[in-house]
């Protein structure tokens, strides 16, 4: 076990990967120097510039690319610095990536990876600051993981360049400096769709990813009126509907706590699907905690507003768990 | 208090262009020291040691054309006229700012003097900039639409589709490349085969011009001979303004790649020091004129900073306002 930052799990997720398998690659905007969050500093030195290849700003060339050499059986990881920069190139992935394995009923299979930072928090405005995991949804054949830790993170990528099919990982940019423990090797390898229970509760099932898993555990952290248990889902598209389900039964209630806008949030999605399965055994309805939706604003002021904060989660649900009703949303005169 | 506007035609004499070129690279160099104390937030893109280009560009446009622009957007915004306020006040996040705040760094923006929000996005201005010349194009007008850009953006799918439909449309606008090198880390001759970008107009069919970024008066002059093609109705053109970022992409990007001495080759031929020679040449400003020019400058641009730092963070209401009609 060692202690790294997150950027540094990153690193070594993608370095294990390469050395443990020649048909792995790496390519994208300055991943020679390491790009604005030193995510794969070192590794052009390392395993040089066949490995690990500079790109001109081309998103649609070099994704497509990642598609075509993935379907000649090698493991592309192709970065895109934030994941705005995709919106030129989706069509490779979404359109044509995807549906590669379907359309050649099982010929071709399209092992790669796409790496991004992505998420809000650090000030980067609205171009900058997104999850954008909707963009994936809705195209069958992409998985989507969103680390919240440095283990989740190199366990995740390792899978995800291990999966034979596109995997989209999304990095939160705000935990990129983030410290924790991290085992590496075969032990370090968490499986795409499995969830993790951080902590068992009695009251209340908290579902959150990302970044958004620090925000619901601090808030639930030395919390006396309430007693949440806690799920990283780590995997959103597939994501773990026994965990989740199983839980709820337990605690009889259900909150999810989401970095994106209200409207089209993957929580709707969870929530659904909870409801269909344990309707009638719920002591209240399902709860979404949200962003507004609104572009997300620059100023510290506003951004700090716009996403859900430690305070706002536990008030929400205080009042969820007293009423038995959903409480309205701040942006609708609800708790602050 | 003068309005964006006024700034803007003050533009129209020599000492009002060197004015405001020096002006530019204070607010650039005005920006770390803001930066490490805590004032802005995310990501800043200076472009100190292109102030000829933007301030070029702008000495040529009506109020009524209209600019799409990247995140290397401080200059362009000054030089089109907002001020030191609106352009740092943004930066900062505050209310004053020209987008309110609610933009940052990267989307700078004033309708009054035809900036588009900038785009974060590369080579996203391309396409919007052909659709302002097609709608000059249907409404009459002889407006003209300008897209500035780095040579990164050259690259871009959209680069490449907006070049041929302006061509094939013959629209009245003005593609200019601030080729400063680099994109984002990488030097030119790492992602592009060729060294002149002008070139690549001749695949459609453009009027191109490959013109000394540097000198204030080589920008005007290739400017408003593109401008006047533009608003003849005879189409567009593609000017590369060959020029150097003196920072690096961005705020964490130190541009360590950078081969040494090319910092110190261009600093030789810094376009500030370039204009003011040569109006002192002319007789139009003395060597102390020009250093008071300077102070008087220094001097508005700390009063603008403590006016901005002084002024009031956005009010909440902020962030659901103009989301939709």
């Amino acid at each position: 076990m060692t202690v790294m930052r997150t950027r540094q799990a990153v690193i070594a997720a993608l370095s294990d990967e390469l050395e443990s398998d020649p048909s792995v690659f790496l390519m994208g905007e300055d991943i020679g120097s390491g790009g604005p969050f030193k995510a794969t500093e070192g590794l052009i030195e390392r395993y040089g510039a066949n490995r690990v290849i500079d790109t001109p700003i081309s998103e649609m060339a070099f994704l497509g690319a990642g598609v075509g050499a993935a379907a000649m059986g090698m493991r592309p990881v192709v970065e895109m610095m934030f994941i705005e920069f995709i919106g030129v190139a989706l069509d490779q992935l979404t359109t044509q990536g995807a549906f590669f394995r379907y359309l050649s009923r099982g010929s071709y299979q399209v092992p790669l990876t796409i790496r991004a930072a992505a998420g809000a928090g650090l000030g980067f405005g609205c171009q900058h600051s997104q999850l954008l995991d909707q963009w994936f949804r809705g195209n069958a054949g992409i998985a989507v993981v969103v680390p919240s830790t440095p283990q989740s993170m190199y366990g995740l990528l390792r899978s995800a360049i291990r999966s034979n099919d596109p995997v989209v990982v999304l990095e939160h940019k705000a935990l990129y400096g983030e410290r924790g423990d991290v085992v590496t090797g075969e032990t370090g390898i968490i499986p795409i769709g499995r969830a993790k229970v951080l902590q068992e509760g009695t009251d209340v099932t908290i579902v959150s990813i990302g970044r958004s898993v620090l925000t619901a555990s601090a808030a639930a952290k030395g919390q006396d009126s309430w007693s949440a248990e806690i799920i990283d889902l780590q995997t959103l598209i597939p994501w773990d509907m026994n965990a989740v389900v199983d839980s709820v039964a337990k605690t009889g209630r259900l909150v999810v706590v989401e970095e994106g806008s209200f409207s089209g949030g993957w929580g709707s999605e969870i929530c659904a699907k909870v409801v269909s399965e344990l309707w009638g055994k719920m002591s209240a309805p399902p709860l979404r905690i949200t962003s507004p939706d609104a572009p997300i604003p620059y100023a510290q002021n506003l951004e700090d507003r716009y996403l859900p904060s430690v305070e706002y989660i536990d008030s929400q649900i205080q009042e969820l768990i007293s009423t038995g009703k959903c409480p309205s949303p701040w942006w609708e005169g609800g708790n602050k | 208090m003068s309005t964006s506007l006024d700034r803007r035609r003050l533009l129209s004499t020599p000492l009002g262009r060197l004015d405001r070129m020096v002006e530019i690279r204070m607010v650039e160099e005005s920006i770390q020291k803001l930066y490490n104390d805590g004032h802005i937030r995310g990501s800043t893109h200076l472009a100190n040691g292109q102030e000829a280009v933007s301030v070029g560009i702008a000495s040529v446009l009506k109020s009524t054309d209209v600019v799409t622009c990247t995140y290397r957007g401080h200059a362009v915004a000054l030089s089109l006229g907002i001020s030191p306020e609106g352009v740092l006040g943004e930066i900062c996040g505050r209310k004053i700012g020209c987008a309110g705040g609610i933009g940052g760094s990267m989307h700078l923006m004033d309708a009054s003097v035809g900036l588009m929000p900038t785009f974060a996005i590369v080579g996203a201005g391309l396409p919007v900039a052909l659709g302002v010349a097609l709608a000059a194009k249907l409404k009459n007008t002889d407006d003209v639409a300008v897209t500035v850009f780095g040579d990164g953006a050259c690259n871009i799918g959209a680069f490449h589709e907006s070049l041929n439909m302006a061509s094939i449309f013959k629209l009245p606008l003005i593609f200019v490349i601030e080729n400063n090198l680099y994109g984002e880390y990488t030097r030119i001759n790492l992602s592009t085969p060729i060294e002149d970008l002008a070139n690549r107009a001749d695949s459609y069919a453009m009027r191109n011009d490959v013109v000394d970024g540097q000198d204030l008066e080589a920008v005007i002059t290739a400017m408003t001979a593109a401008v006047a093609h533009a608003r003849a109705g005879n189409g567009p053109s593609l000017i590369e303004m060959k020029t150097y970022r003196y920072s690096g992409h961005s705020r964490s990007d130190p541009a360590t790649y950078r081969p040494e001495g090319e910092l110190d080759r261009w600093e030789k031929r810094d376009p500030l020091a370039i204009a003011a020679a040569k109006l002192i040449k002319d007789g139009i400003v003395s060597e102390n004129g020009f250093l008071e020019m300077k102070s008087e400058i220094s001097n508005r641009v700390d009063r603008a900073i403590e006016t901005v730092l002084a002024s009031a963070a956005p009010d909440q209401d902020s962030i659901f306002k103009h989301v939709s009609a």
